[in-house]
């Protein structure tokens, strides 16, 4: 056995990201290396670029590479609606639905007073100035419906009431879902938000 | 009407406690479980206990129900009638992470087992249960209250969850009135539903005691709160965290909720207080409520639940252990009972099957035994 050397370091590096373990690290080194010109080397200069410029939007908290995200820089997406997320992989996914045309509000988190995550520590107070400086007319609170996050939504619509529209995503059947599948908390969830055809 | 819609057919058990090994075939019969003390008996209703919501009739962690010295991991598998089908259930841990539930194959959560199954017991640890603190007897009208509602478990530790938080902020003295509405918002949404559960639950027991032909005593059961009244709405519940939040910073704790419920039971011919009843009349009162239990789930199931009775027959005398298995077996429960001699079976006959646990080289060994006729 030789000694451990610079494929294995990045073997290990690799297989503490998201999704992949050892197995699937050794795949994807072992692909990157046969595939040297087409992948590996573009690879390694992005994330050396990436890892100079990479830094959270000073606004929203989005991830860019410069101090504004693009989405804050854009005056299209003023149009009085502010979506407050919890983190960025919220925010990428609301982006990928391509229906949201309004800016992003990323919290960095939900309040957990046994975390020790207060209001402070999100970016609560930003929002509330944001909700005046920049003419909010409607604060959509898309967290997640756990405890913490409906906790923090609850948080949120008592700094913002009187100020601003609140509303909050609706819940219940997803595309495509079928009933049968569904939580009794999900059916009840949908039929109370049921709509008029 | 004999009802026998829910009940295991086979349970395999794998490096689980003192059994290395365990393979068992039953009918929906009671189940009598028979041998000396530490062989292993109560390991066994403990597997059946897990094909309900929770962490089984002894709250251990699925690390300490792992076979020692191997420590493995375990696996406990059974295939499930039910009234909606045949059901092939799995539980495993591995590495003292906790249990994962595998339903016909596929993951499922706790909430999801519940609707499957309904899963009772009675353990000797519940004996003192009058006379100990309200935990237990919160625990007991839980487990209960669950057995009619399995969305009870998770309103329960949703409200934990907020409960946890506040309590947090009360002990670390912030002061922010904000998060604390938050908090309670989310305690008053929980807390309401746990209180009605709880209290629809009490009324299906009083009516399936009411209407039971029975030879075991009667309790009369009442929801008292530690202090006050229990606030009955979310609006009322969130308003008294509110206005008792004062009270609540100098104690460091929440004061109001249902957290802080109790269960008063009345043994019902005397007008006694369960608490001041004999053991023997104790013993008797919770084998009353598990068999009303049992037949409001009858009712509202389609189905009478498994049940699981620890030692039960070691306080009844042999009237009493003859009306209690009559019962069962006119219920149509699938009662997994234990003892530590098969002469304390006797009076089941032919009604039930059975199984002598015994002890060798540190190993638990089942054999199923068939009774001469």
């Amino acid at each position: 056995m030789s000694g451990r050397n610079d494929i294995d370091a990045l073997i290990d590096l690799m297989a503490r990201l998201p999704g992949l373990g050892p197995r699937s690290a050794r795949r994807a080194v072992l692909h990157l290396i046969r595939k040297r010109a087409l992948l590996l080397t573009p690879l390694s200069d992005l994330m050396q670029t990436v890892a100079a410029t990479a830094r959270e939007c000073l606004n929203c908290g989005n991830v860019g590479t410069g101090d504004i995200c693009e989405i804050c820089s854009n005056d299209a997406r003023a149009n009085g609606l502010l979506c407050v997320v919890e983190d960025v992989a919220d925010l990428w996914a609301m982006e990928r639905s391509g229906t949201f045309k309004g800016r992003y509000h990323v919290l960095g988190g939900t309040l957990s007073a046994l975390d020790s995550i207060g209001p402070d520590e999100l970016r609560i107070p930003k929002l509330i100035d944001r909700v005046t400086s920049e003419e909010i007319t409607e604060v959509i609170l898309a967290l997640n419906a756990t405890v913490d996050g409906q906790t923090t939504a609850h948080y949120i619509a008592d700094q913002l009431e009187g100020r601003v529209a609140l509303s909050s995503l609706a819940q219940g059947v997803p595309i495509g879902g079928e009933l049968d599948y569904l939580d009794d908390g999900t059916i009840s969830a949908a039929l109370t938000a049921r709509k008029r055809l | 009407m004999t009802l026998s819609g829910l009940h295991l057919q086979s349970l395999n058990l794998s490096h689980f406690r003192s059994h290395k090994r365990a393979e068992i075939d039953v009918d929906s019969r009671p189940i009598a479980i028979f041998g000396p003390n530490g062989a292993g008996k109560t390991n066994l209703l403990e597997a059946v206990s897990l094909f309900s919501p929770g962490r089984g009739m002894r709250r251990a962690s699925a690390e300490t129900m792992t076979r020692r010295p191997e420590a493995l991991g375990w696996k406990v598998s059974g295939i499930l009638t039910a009234p909606d089908g045949v059901h092939e259930i799995a539980f495993q841990s591995e590495n003292g992470n906790p249990r994962t539930v595998r339903v016909n194959d596929k993951p499922a959560s706790q909430v999801a087992l519940g609707r499957i199954a309904r899963v009772l017991w009675l353990v000797p640890s519940m004996d003192r249960l009058w006379i100990e603190g309200a935990e237990g007897r919160r625990r007991f009208l839980d487990r209960m209250t669950l057995s009619f509602f399995p969305e009870h478990a998770e309103a329960t530790l949703n409200y934990e969850k907020a409960m946890r938080d506040r309590n947090r902020l009360l002990k670390d003295q912030v002061r922010d009135p904000v998060w604390y509405r938050a908090l309670e918002a989310q305690m008053a949404r929980t807390g309401a539903v746990i209180h009605a559960n709880r209290v629809a639950a009490l009324k299906a027991l009083a009516e399936a005691q009411e209407n039971a032909e029975t030879s075991f005593p009667s309790a009369d059961l009442t929801l008292t709160q530690a202090d006050g009244d229990m606030p009955e709405t979310e609006e009322a519940l969130a308003q008294a965290l509110a206005d008792g939040r004062p009270r609540d910073v100098m104690a460091g704790r929440t004061l109001i909720g249902p957290h802080r419920a109790d269960l008063y039971g009345v043994f019902q011919a005397k007008g006694v207080p369960a608490s001041d009843c004999s053991t023997g009349e104790q013993k008797a009162l919770l084998i009353s409520l598990i068999l009303a239990n049992a037949r409001a789930i009858a009712k509202d199931f389609g189905a009478a639940p498994i049940l699981l009775l620890d030692e039960v027959a070691a306080h009844l005398d042999a009237g009493r252990r003859a009306a209690l298995y009559d019962e069962i077996t006119a219920l149509g429960a699938q009662a997994w009972m234990t003892g530590t001699g098969a002469e304390l079976f006797e009076e089941l006959g032919q009604r039930a099957q059975y199984i002598e646990v015994t002890e060798q080289d540190g190993q638990s060994c089942t054999k199923q035994i068939a009774l001469s006729s």
